[in-house]
């Protein structure tokens, strides 16, 4: 007994170790802009940077629209597939698949090709079409943890009765979306959400070649002129990572609970 | 007066599978019909055909006079109870309850009242703030009843609302259930694959098998004077006597467990005499099964105090000639 718990700690402090020493290193790191002392002049460094709140704020506002349009796509597909179109749904699979497996490069260069300033379609021609642009190809690079994300919240909720029941009583496919499918899987959309965020703030390759002011490339910036900025920015966009993660504990908390008792 | 719900030569197939063959009935107001067979029998399509979410291959429904066969479920105005409760998990049992009234855009004091007695009627005051996940399957299905009967709809469908619960609540639920439908006066069509459910509940049962109705009436008739083979035998205990085990009778007869008896009645005018091959207590009735010259036959008898019968005991058997079934095809 005692030798199988230790063996398990020793198991779980050595992953804890994997993640928490180059963390502590580069924070450790972050700290000595200054000769000799530890300080956050680093931190205070990329804070007054202007370019660092700009970039910030337009990938996340990029990831909010990414976010909405990806979730007013992926939730009705897998509704109308789960119910009306069972036998789709290996097609679906492999479709939200696809961006994985296909490189940002890949398709960005398609997009410049296909909505290019001397194409039919020139989204690229205004800066509200480049945004827009980049907003859909993020929605299909955040595809398959969408998809994922909310096909497995469906996968827990029988959608064939709820909808039968909410039918009979009047309700059309709207409300029935709307009023039941969505509160009812909204853990899982706002995991998907949160995934489809962090892909959004750190993205680079799409960003960097239609030439938007967004977060990431800003990072790649820094990171290839200064020092001791770069380590900082690490930390702070941890930090950001994890408090979305503790948002979306705190907001799974007030979600509605979907097991049944049988008895 | 014209009937009330009516379904005309109502056929449905999936693919080259026919699993409901030109079925007709009507029924009258008020009544509680029953739709009662084995699984398979196309009882459940039916109701679903009702309800409008199945597409009828051909033939028509008729509620009140109206042509529904072509309409969408949410155009009908029926109210429906699924076996798994199918309560919105993300609502309260009052918003439950009040969804179709709200979708009907009733106003929100006049919706609290129905709410009110809605679960005054459903045995569940002051409950209107649970969630479903809170109650157990006896009390989410009460719920669901009240959620279906609330916007006052023209048909209340049952399928198999009892069958995911435990024993002792199907018996309280079903007398529940009926005595509010009484109450309300409202039709209801109620799905079920048993048959002591069945005849406990319905004004009329419509025994079904293989796509087919096998006869329609009331349980009384549907006990007594089964018209098909399958619906002696499908509904209720039935011994089957062949030829030889009565003498001076030749061809099969059929008799119920209950309509024999060890000692002589004014009616009867037939005995037997068997051994007890084995014997069941069941509280207030006991099951014997006699064995007459080889042929095993069922007996209920009530309980007798004074007298014990054992295992081996030699016992006369005394029937009478009109309780004798003759089974058709």
């Amino acid at each position: 007994m005692k030798s199988q718990k230790f063996w398990a700690w020793f198991v779980f402090a050595l992953g804890a170790a994997y993640f928490i020493i180059p963390l502590a290193a580069t924070f450790e790191f972050s700290l000595r802009m200054r000769r000799g002392e530890y300080s956050f002049d680093a931190y205070a460094s990329v804070f007054s940077d202007p370019q660092f709140a700009a970039s910030f704020t337009y990938s996340v506002l990029v990831g909010l629209f990414t976010i909405v349009v990806g979730i007013l796509v992926v939730v009705p597909a897998v509704y109308f597939v789960r119910l009306r179109m069972p036998w789709l749904r290996p097609f679906m699979e492999f479709v939200t698949l696809l961006p994985l497996v296909i490189p940002a490069l890949v398709l960005v260069y398609g997009y410049i090709r296909l909505y290019g300033s001397s194409s039919l379609i020139p989204f690229t021609g205004s800066v509200l079409g480049t945004d827009i642009l980049l907003t859909c190809a993020y929605v299909t690079l955040a595809m398959p943890y969408m998809y994922r994300a909310v096909d497995n919240g469906m996968r827990t909720i029988d959608i064939g009765t709820l909808t039968e029941a909410a039918q009979i009583m009047g309700a059309n496919q709207l409300q029935i979306i709307g009023k039941i499918i969505l509160p009812n899987i909204l853990v899982a959309i706002l995991s998907g959400a949160f995934l489809t965020f962090a892909i959004v703030i750190g993205e680079f390759t799409i960003a960097s070649l239609l030439n938007r002011p967004a977060f990431g490339p800003y990072l790649v910036g820094i990171g290839t002129n200064r020092a001791y900025e770069p380590a900082a920015l690490a930390i702070i966009s941890f930090i950001i990572t994890w408090g979305a993660m503790g948002m979306i504990n705190v907001l799974g908390r007030f979600a509605p609970r979907t097991s049944a008792r049988t008895d | 007066m014209p009937a009330f719900l009516e379904v005309q030569n109502l056929v449905k197939s999936f693919g080259t599978n026919t699993v409901v063959k030109g079925v007709n009935f009507a029924f009258d107001k008020g009544e509680f019909i029953s739709l009662l067979g084995p699984s398979g029998c196309g009882k459940t399509t039916i109701l679903r055909m009702i309800a409008g979410f199945e597409r009828p291959t051909s033939g028509a429904i008729r509620v009140d006079g109206e042509d529904i066969t072509h309409l969408k479920p949410n155009q009908r105005k029926l109210g429906m109870v699924f076996q798994a409760y199918a309560l919105f998990p993300n609502m309260t049992v009052g918003e439950n309850i009040a969804f179709g009234l709200k979708i009907a855009g009733m106003p929100a004091d006049q919706r609290r009242a129905r709410v009110d007695e809605m679960l005054k009627l459903i045995g569940l005051p002051g409950f209107e703030k649970r969630y479903p996940y809170e109650m157990s399957g006896g009390q989410q299905q009460r719920v669901a009843l009240a959620r279906a009967i609330a916007p006052k709809p023209r048909l209340l469908l049952l399928d198999e609302p009892l069958s995911a619960l435990d024993a002792k609540i199907r018996v309280s639920l079903r007398e529940e259930i009926r005595a509010i439908q009484r109450d309300l006066g409202i039709t209801t069509v109620f799905v079920t694959h048993d048959q002591e459910e069945a005849m406990s509940i319905s004004d009329r049962i419509v025994v079904m098998n293989a796509g087919n109705i096998e006869q329609l009436g009331a349980a009384h008739d549907i006990y007594n004077r089964p018209e098909t083979r399958f619906v002696a035998t499908f509904v209720g205990q039935l011994n089957t006597l062949p030829t030889g085990v009565i003498p001076g009778i030749s061809g099969e007869r059929a008799i119920r467990p209950e309509l024999i008896s060890l000692a002589p009645r004014p009616e009867t005018d037939l005995t037997l005499t068997g051994i007890i091959a084995d014997l069941h207590f069941l509280g207030s009735v006991q099951r014997l099964r006699v064995d007459v010259g080889g042929t095993l036959i069922n007996i209920d008898t009530f309980n007798n105090q004074t007298a014990p019968l054992h295992r081996g005991d030699t016992v006369t058997l005394h029937l009478a000639q009109k309780d004798l079934l003759i089974l058709g095809a």
